[in-house]
């Protein structure tokens, strides 16, 4: 967290933590900020698993319900004391969220938040069907919390426990955001195929989000049974879920502050919609409903990005982050073995009827530049879905020193050092240069969840962004690096991406068209940065379609045409080869 | 559980079914077109339904109310972007186009439902009613998120949902109500005790989707429809508006709204949020179905039906966990199955 950040955070802690002292705020205000607290935990859980990990869950109050009647089941029939309920409430959420999470995180697009309600309805009804929970009666007098020894039964001492558990996840969350991990579940927004070629388990990534927002909703449930005093079914249900995805959007799914904003607007709305439509329109309405659907879908309509980044343009933008240029990973530098170091061996996909690379062959030496050319349609770009294991091959084998790596799927391909761009970039557009190009770096750090949240990764996320400097400096992007990635040109896109292949420290360097989109200049560093890559000792496979820029640079060219290999060898010979000159002009008839 | 009993829970499942099959085949068609899934497909059954009940006895459903409404947004919505576009007369003529059927629709009822002129009348005034709500809905709702992602669109659907429901509960009140059956009489066959209604619902749903069978492979406006649900731009390059598919899409899911509310009100007492689940259900079928293929919805929704039926008998304070748990795995094997699912979104 930077200053600015902390100042922010100080200052709303200090706001929250004074209100319930001050002489005019009745208790009934408290009250309702208890139940903001309470919203806020399950909220905030969204933010990260709607707002930062793009995955819309319509059943976070399936999660509440587990920690509430995990406590009052323990305390009520088996009398333990609820401070001790707190690790097996949480321990419950947690199994439950990594049961329905192993299945709800596979789930792609829309089908997703579908999943989610579908087990938000199951839950309800499998709760209120449960005699031993009292069915839809659920259970009552559940014991309030106490501290030392003084039971918390008024709104205002409650108060301090839920806000203050809510700040404590304030911070967690912002931590966790601005950590290794964080930054892994940042770029699942925008696709899992750049985050893959960098070594993100994505699965794991997204299921890490998916347990860190129940684990907050099952903190608010558990707390919501000891204020309540009771749980019922209703809790559970999917209206309430529906809720609390309200709160997201409305305060913006994309924002920490966003999240409390949001529950706060909701909560209050709700109580004063209860309170007072039924007098202009008479008793035994559920007017709040109409109201909040309505305003989810204007939100949507006026302003999807939420309330908060409203606000928060008015308080300023937050300060670029520090690096720590002294902070550097070490390279893990370059074998000289015998043989080749990538073996391409009668590689052929299919695509239902189509043959896109059909039984294509070719080598890269270590510390080679290789060139991969062909006209549109030449499976290039399929090439390089094969060899990073995006695609999996229908036919062949694919040798990296001395392995097979075909099969292995891309994020253990990137682990063997074999590092890629992508013809259409694929950078996150609201993160900056630098955090994009921090994400290569992932497999050479180790910090997981818990070290991000308790701020233990200091060391490792200074080596790190020391590193991604660095290789942003590299080629040439040093000025800009605090810029969103979405501000830049296309041509700078394709430079981070670079960069943030080169955080890999990669064996293998694969290029999908890298000169596309720069000026000459820059087109002549980048050729220069490539031959000093390969003088280090790495391989580099490009394709492009700049002729100059590819004889010019390669040792070595192969040329694919309709799936197959036409020709291959050194620049000055596929100039004259006639094959390829058929292939690019036409023959001459 | 012997013979008989298997017969009886084969036909629950087959009635209930049917029904289903036909919310599954209106969820298909709204998405294919406009990308919307539509949760809010069961209210058009229970605002049906209901508006239906409250004509038998003679008195004016609420209904009334929530279409001059939703006309009165749309005109608004309507006339505001053609204000925009600096054409008063434009606004006006669409204010106009707006209002008209909904002004004419409600005076109708206001003046007819009180003579009670019996069901046939009031089966068309209940769709005279209900259907248009469809495209005004469309054109509130959904039209301004057009190009929106499926995820916004949902989320959008979701909240015309919670509205919906909560006016339903305004504008019907809390009780339940059931609707005397169009056909009278049952008969024995063998040891089955069929009723003419439990027929009619399965002769209804097989003449209607032979019917839509039929209007989206002969009639133009069909094939301009599945023209859009195939590819949007292309559609619109070639002359279909979206906009206009998307409010007859919409008007086709409240038809078969009514449709089966006429079907399902006599056989079972519908509450103004009943609609969540029956339509809930109908969407399982048109999830396993695969949101594109309607055989396919139609016999997932007969599935879905007979699994209710043996789940009610087997487990039946179970049941809907039973039934909505089966689109898990489901969901599951579409989302492996299918190849492109993050670049389409």
């Amino acid at each position: 967290m930077n200053r600015r950040d902390l100042t922010r955070f100080l200052v709303f802690a200090a706001i929250m933590a004074a209100i319930p002292f001050l002489p005019f705020v009745p208790d009934f205000w408290v009250t309702l900020l208890d139940f903001v607290g309470l919203a806020s935990l399950v909220a905030l859980g969204l933010v990260m698993l709607t707002g930062v990990g793009g995955m819309t869950s319509f059943g976070q109050a399936a999660f509440v319900g587990f920690g509430a009647y995990a406590t009052a089941l323990l305390t009520t029939a088996y009398g333990w004391s609820p401070w001790l309920t707190l690790p097996v409430s949480l321990a419950v959420t947690v199994a439950a969220a990594l049961v329905i999470g192993l299945v709800t995180v596979r789930l792609s697009g829309h089908f997703l938040p579908l999943g989610t309600i579908a087990w938000g309805i199951c839950f309800y009804y499998l709760f209120g069907n449960l005699k031993a929970l009292g069915a839809y009666d659920g259970i009552s007098s559940v014991p309030p919390l106490s501290v030392l020894g003084l039971p918390l039964l008024d709104s205002r001492s409650f108060y301090f426990v839920v806000w203050g558990f809510v700040l404590a996840a304030i911070l967690a969350t912002a931590n966790l955001l601005d950590s290794r991990v964080g930054r892994s579940i940042r770029a699942l927004r925008s696709g899992a195929a750049a985050a893959e070629s960098v070594g993100v388990n994505v699965w794991r990534a997204k299921l890490t989000v998916f347990v860190y927002a129940a684990l907050l909703a099952g903190l608010s449930g558990w707390l919501y049974a000891h204020f309540q005093r009771a749980v019922t079914p209703g809790v559970f249900s999917l209206t309430v879920g529906i809720e609390y995805l309200l709160m997201a959007v409305l305060g913006g799914a994309g924002y920490i502050y966003g999240a409390i904003l949001g529950a706060g607007i909701v909560v209050v709305l709700k109580n004063f919609l209860q309170d007072l439509l039924p007098l202009f329109f008479g008793a035994g309405g559920n007017y709040e409903g109409i109201v909040f659907g309505i305003l989810l879908i204007a939100m949507l309509q006026g302003a999807r990005e939420g309330l908060w980044p409203v606000i928060a343009g008015r308080l300023g933008k937050t300060a670029p982050r520090a690096v720590d240029a002294t902070g550097a990973l070490p390279g893990r530098g370059f074998e000289t073995g015998d043989g080749a170091l990538l073996r391409v061996k009668d590689a052929r996909r299919l695509f239902g009827g189509l043959v896109a690379v059909d039984t294509v062959s070719f080598e890269v030496g270590r510390g080679e530049i290789v060139g991969l050319i062909g006209p549109n349609g030449a499976g290039k770009s399929t090439t390089f879905n094969l060899v990073t294991g995006v695609l999996a091959l229908s036919g062949g084998e694919i040798h990296f020193e001395g392995e097979r790596i075909d099969g292995l799927g891309p994020e253990r391909i990137a682990a063997r050092r074999i590092a890629r761009t992508f013809q259409h970039v694929k950078l996150a557009p609201t993160m900056s240069v630098l955090e994009n190009v921090a994400i290569g770096a992932h497999l050479r750090g180790r910090a997981g969840m818990v070290s991000g949240i308790l701020r233990l990764d200091r060391e490792e996320e200074r080596k790190i962004f020391g590193e991604a400097a660095r290789q942003i400096e590299r080629v040439g992007l040093a000025d800009i690096m605090h810029q969103p990635a979405g501000a830049l040109a296309l041509g700078q896109q394709r430079l981070a991406e670079i960069a943030r292949a080169l955080c890999l420290d990669p064996k293998l360097l694969l290029l999908d068209e890298p000169a596309a989109g720069l000026r000459h200049l820059e087109k002549q560093a980048l050729a220069d940065l490539i031959r000093r890559l390969r003088d280090e000792g790495m391989s580099v496979l490009l394709v492009e379609h700049d002729m100059d820029f590819v004889m010019q640079l390669t040792d070595h060219i192969v040329v694919l045409n309709f799936g197959a290999r036409i020709a291959t060898g050194a620049p000055a010979d596929i100039q004259r080869d006639p094959a390829v000159i058929e292939a690019y002009l036409g023959s001459p008839t | 559980m012997d013979f008989t009993i298997a017969l009886f829970l084969i036909q629950d499942g087959i009635i209930n079914g049917a029904i289903y099959a036909l919310l599954a085949v209106a969820l298909v068609l709204v998405f294919a077109v406009t990308r919307v899934i539509l949760i809010p497909q069961g209210e058009f059954v229970t605002f049906a339904g209901l508006s239906l009940a409250a004509m038998e006895t003679g008195s004016v459903p609420g209904a009334v109310w929530l279409l001059l409404v939703l006309a009165a947004m749309s005109a608004v919505m309507d006339a505001g972007a053609a204000l925009r576009e600096r054409s008063p007369a434009k606004a006006v003529r669409l204010a106009a186009w707006n209002l008209a059927p909904a002004i004419a629709i409600a005076a109708a009822v206001l003046v007819l439902v009180p003579l009670q002129l019996g069901l046939a009348v009031n089966i068309v005034l209940c769709a005279a009613l209900i259907v248009p709500m469809g495209p005004y809905l469309y054109r509130v709702a959904f039209q301004p998120l057009a190009d929106a992602s499926v995820l916004v669109l949902l989320i959008a659907s979701v909240g015309a949902h919670l509205a919906l429901t909560a006016l339903g509960l305004v504008l019907f009140g809390a009780e339940g109500y059931r609707t005397s059956p169009v056909v009278s009489g049952s008969f024995q066959i063998g040891p089955l005790f069929v009723t003419g209604q439990s027929l009619l619902v399965v002769g209804a749903t097989l003449a209607l989707l032979a019917g839509l069978a039929l209007f989206f492979g002969r009639t133009l406006i069909g094939k301009a429809l599945k023209a859009s649900a195939i590819n949007r731009r292309g559609a619109r390059l070639v002359g279909i508006p979206t906009m206009l598919s998307g409010r007859i899409a919409f008007a086709m899911a409240a038809a078969i709204g009514v449709v089966s509310a006429v079907l399902v009100a006599p056989l079972t007492t519908l509450y103004y949020d009943s609609g969540f689940i029956i339509g809930l259900k109908g969407f399982v079928a048109a999830i396993i179905g695969g949101l594109g293929a309607y055989p396919a919805a139609v016999a997932a929704a007969l599935s879905v039906g007979l699994l209710e039926a043996f789940s009610s008998f087997w487990a039946s304070a179970f049941k809907e966990v039973i039934v909505f748990a089966s689109i898990l795995p489901v969901l599951l094997w579409r989302s492996l199955t299918s190849t492109h699912g993050d670049e389409e979104d």
